[in-house]
């Protein structure tokens, strides 16, 4: 077993003697590659617990009879998997694990602009998760993840308030880190490197942050509005109280949907890397899907009406909202054809990023497409709360967000921890994710189509053969979710020494060692090339060089 | 192109670029400590720079463009988080626009333009310190941030004033000195806070001649003082942050920090006050004026 001394002076030495320094040098530390392992761990513990809750509501459906839960303990399932899945999993996942990681060591700067700021963020989030863990230890909510109005503040019985406090603090962790990430990236670049030469996933970054810090803040106001409506009675949603609940929707999509982007858009950046760094290519038509990261950003917040087509929002509204809904298919489009263009000719080696690269650009395009069935009132109306849109949006969220996410840990687990993971347990966990992932959402897409209503634990007899088969893919999904932790977790201890560049890739994070030193670079670099400058003949070199044995 | 190899900086911070000096290896691994000491400068020259400058950063110039920078995009998100209620308020001023125009007579306008002109000459103190800090001027700097403060202090006063006399409606007396005293019981009863008890009395003075003689909980009466509280509460609490941050700005100016090359916290401060200032300059209008 490889056992060798890592580079000396690397962010993960503790030069700590007592156990109360080590605790101050993890827990109070301001250096961004500590603080994206401490939100590493965290977040990840959020995903096992809602992952937990979805266990029980798939265990639930396999029978047509409510006789594991009953009906009210169902919704409180499916709100904890929703509510932990969204708010502290799907939206800080990329952003603060891989962002906070990466933004820094790719632009050539020595932390991020606000250190102090970005701890703080971490304590928000755990505070806020704190909040949503008691709320759910306490009997948890019944709301759904979308807290609608009257119900959520005056009729649930659960606890709402602790909950949306929760998602609340939450919130401004989300801001902090954006507020981060857009500064540093405008004021932090190295010299030479300009905006047209920053890697993609910066640009994915930057849009994200846009939409956090432009977003965010709204749904921090009607959370609010609704506790206080909870609290004291009063307020502007209820019909009781004269309000309207429909503006609550509307305040509400208006962040939520944007979120949406802010749970994919650091995907699309993590999946650019991926895609050049294993076809040994520049990424074909860089300012294209640099600017479709910014138009996805931009479009996010025109069409948050489209979740709101049976809500009794004008018919008007409802057209524009389709036809801008269907604008965002242009950007989105964009950047998988210049994906594909890119591997087109590209010296493609199948390792583990790659194949979770491959896997999202197939589930993004199903999760992408059914999102233009979706856009369409006449289609949506009658597919609107079934399990049609469950499908959709885990095709998006799972099928997209969480394989990049995956896809982005092992490209860059060698940076992080210093040392590579086992290739063949890799690649056998991503098939094992993506059939366990087709097996599950896709029957569900027929479900939905077929009438089956989201969010009813009881169901008509005819509709078992899917849902035993949906249930059946979860375990499958399951055991691909448990397999990376395990090798990954092994990996600290006998992976082998990744060196300073194991993928041979470009981009400023391959040249310092790994893991990288506390301040990243001696000297700050300066840039004088475009991001991805392979070689033009890298692809044919690295063809003629195959020798069997070789990887993939 | 293999940086960051050989050595590691010490204590937390990078040296500047035009202090770097060759360090020995064992002189780095000597006083390499924690990541987290905030002012870990004690082991390298500060010829080219103050204390004030982060080693995060290479320049000064590039840690002012950071902060002003982070502050104007933190003042954004204050933008977007009262545009939310700003938008409740448009939709149910448009919905409305009678009970928003009969409503406004009952808030109490010459005492909210006095807090106008109170937050007005607020934000000119604050911007006659940041070119105080500008000038060196150091004393001068704390007199302006101390008037500021008052004025603040001025202005939550006052508005604390006007709830309480709301309040006192509701309890049944006229003005909060007669609740308090137990004087005489207001002869009209009205509340005008939200609530179970909210009742909304048709006043004469407005002209309206279809205006109900009561109005209760339920009706859009209702809507236009909820919206009232909330958004000046939720102001409030942002004065009450300006205060505090006025108050660290005059202590760290009082130690010394805040220099004629080294007054950014002033100018972002500043920009905070302002932005407050600005969110009532629009909801004063909005709620007093609109009868």
């Amino acid at each position: 077993m490889a056992t060798t001394a890592l580079p000396g002076h690397n962010y993960l030495q503790d030069d700590a003697s007592t156990v109360g320094a080590w605790f101050k040098s993890w827990f109070l530390t301001v250096d961004h590659k500590r603080i994206a392992l401490l939100y590493l761990l965290s977040i990840n513990v959020f995903f096992l617990l809602g992952g937990l809750a979805a266990t029980v509501i798939r265990v639930e459906l396999i029978t047509p009879q409510g006789d594991l839960l009953s009906a009210d303990l169902y919704n409180r399932a499916f709100t904890l998997h929703g509510i932990i899945m969204v708010f502290f999993f799907l939206i800080p996942g990329t952003p603060a694990v891989l962002g906070n990681f990466l933004v820094p060591l790719m632009i050539g700067a020595r932390d991020m602009a606000f250190p102090r700021l970005n701890l703080f963020s971490w304590y928000l989030y755990m505070a806020g998760g704190l909040f949503a863990l008691t709320a759910a230890i306490f009997g948890g909510v019944d709301t759904g993840w979308t807290f609608y109005t009257p119900f959520s503040s005056t009729y649930a019985n659960s606890n709402v308030i602790l909950t949306i406090a929760g998602a609340f603090i939450m919130g401004f962790s989300s801001i902090a880190t954006g507020v981060n990430f857009i500064v540093t990236i405008h004021t932090m670049r190295a010299p030479g490197m300009t905006w047209f030469r920053l890697p993609l996933f910066i640009w994915s970054s930057y849009a994200t942050s846009l939409i956090i810090v432009l977003a965010t803040p709204v749904v921090g106001i009607t959370l609010l509005l609704v506790a206080i409506e909870r609290i004291w009675g009063v307020g502007i949603f209820d019909p009781a109280l004269g309000g309207d609940p429909l503006l609550f929707q509307h305040l509400f999509w208006f962040y939520s949907h944007p979120a949406v982007y802010i749970m994919i858009l650091p995907g699309f950046g993590v999946i650019s890397e991926l895609i050049a760094a294993f076809s040994r290519k520049r990424v074909f038509g860089y300012e294209f899907i640099a600017f479709s990261s910014m138009a996805i950003a931009l479009l996010g917040f025109l069409v948050w009406g489209h979740h709101m087509f049976v809500s009794g929002q004008s018919v008007y509204a409802g057209l524009v909202f389709s036809f801008l809904t269907m604008l965002v298919a242009i950007p989105s489009a964009i950047k998988i054809f210049n994906w594909t263009a890119t591997l087109y000719k590209g010296s493609i080696s199948y390792r583990t990023p790659m194949l979770y690269a491959l896997g999202f650009m197939g589930l993004f395009v199903i999760g992408g497409l059914t999102g233009i069935f979706l856009g369409i009132v006449a289609i949506d109306i009658h597919v609107t709360d079934t399990y049609f849109v469950v499908a959709h949006f885990h095709y998006v969220m799972v099928g997209g967000a969480i394989m990049a996410y995956l896809g982005g840990i092992h490209y860059w687990w060698p940076k992080m921890t210093g040392r590579m993971y086992s290739e063949v347990w890799g690649g056998i966990s991503a098939l094992i994710i993506f059939v366990g992932f087709n097996m599950t959402f896709f029957p569900q897409f027929v479900v939905g189509y077929l009438g089956m209503p989201r969010r009813y634990h009881v169901y008509p007899e005819e509709f078992q053969v899917l849902h035993v088969l949906s249930s059946a893919g979860a375990t499958i999904l399951a055991i691909g979710f448990i397999i990376p932790i395990i090798y990954l977790t092994l990996s600290l201890w006998t992976g082998k020494e990744a060196g300073n560049n194991p993928w041979d890739a470009t981009g400023l994070e391959w040249q310092v060692s790994s893991p990288p030193p506390t301040h990243n670079f001696l000297e700050i670099p300066v840039v004088t090339t475009e991001a991805y400058a392979y070689a033009p003949d890298a692809a044919e070199q690295d063809a003629a060089n195959w020798r069997p044995g070789s990887p993939l | 192109m293999r940086r960051g190899r050989e050595a590691h900086p010490p204590a937390s911070r990078i040296p500047h670029p035009a202090a770097r000096i060759l360090v020995s290896k064992e002189k780095i691994l000597a006083t390499t400590t924690t990541t987290t000491s905030p002012h870990g400068h004690a082991d390298h020259g500060h010829a080219a720079h103050g204390p004030e400058l982060q080693h995060h950063f290479c320049t000064p110039a590039q840690q002012k463009e950071a902060a002003t920078l982070g502050m104007w995009v933190f003042l954004v998100t204050e933008v977007m988080l009262f545009g939310g209620i700003f938008m409740a308020y448009a939709v149910y001023r448009w919905a409305f626009p009678e009970v928003w125009a009969e409503a406004a007579y009952h808030l109490n306008t010459p005492l909210g333009t006095i807090n106008t002109v109170v937050l007005l000459v607020s934000s000119l103190t604050v911007a006659l310190a940041v070119s105080a800090a500008e000038a060196g001027k150091r004393t001068r700097v704390i007199q302006l941030l101390l008037v500021t403060m008052v004025l603040g202090v001025a202005f939550l006063g006052l508005k604390a004033y006007e709830y309480s006399e709301k309040f006192s409606h509701c309890a049944g007396y006229s003005t909060p000195a007669q609740w308090v005293g137990g004087g005489e019981q207001h002869a009209v009863y009205e509340c005008l806070v939200p609530g179970q008890a909210f009742l909304f009395p048709a006043d004469k003075t407005t002209g309206v001649s279809n205006a109900p003689t009561v109005a209760g909980q339920g009706t859009p009466y209702q809507l236009f003082f909820f919206l009232y509280f909330v958004a000046t509460s939720l102001h409030a609490v942002h004065m009450l942050i300006g205060l505090t941050i006025m108050g660290y700005l005059a202590f760290i100016t009082w130690r010394g920090v805040i220099t004629p090359t080294y007054f950014t916290p002033i100018e972002i401060g500043g920009l905070y006050w302002h932005l407050i200032d600005i969110v009532w300059v629009f909801l004063f209008p909005l709620f007093y004026l609109v009868h």
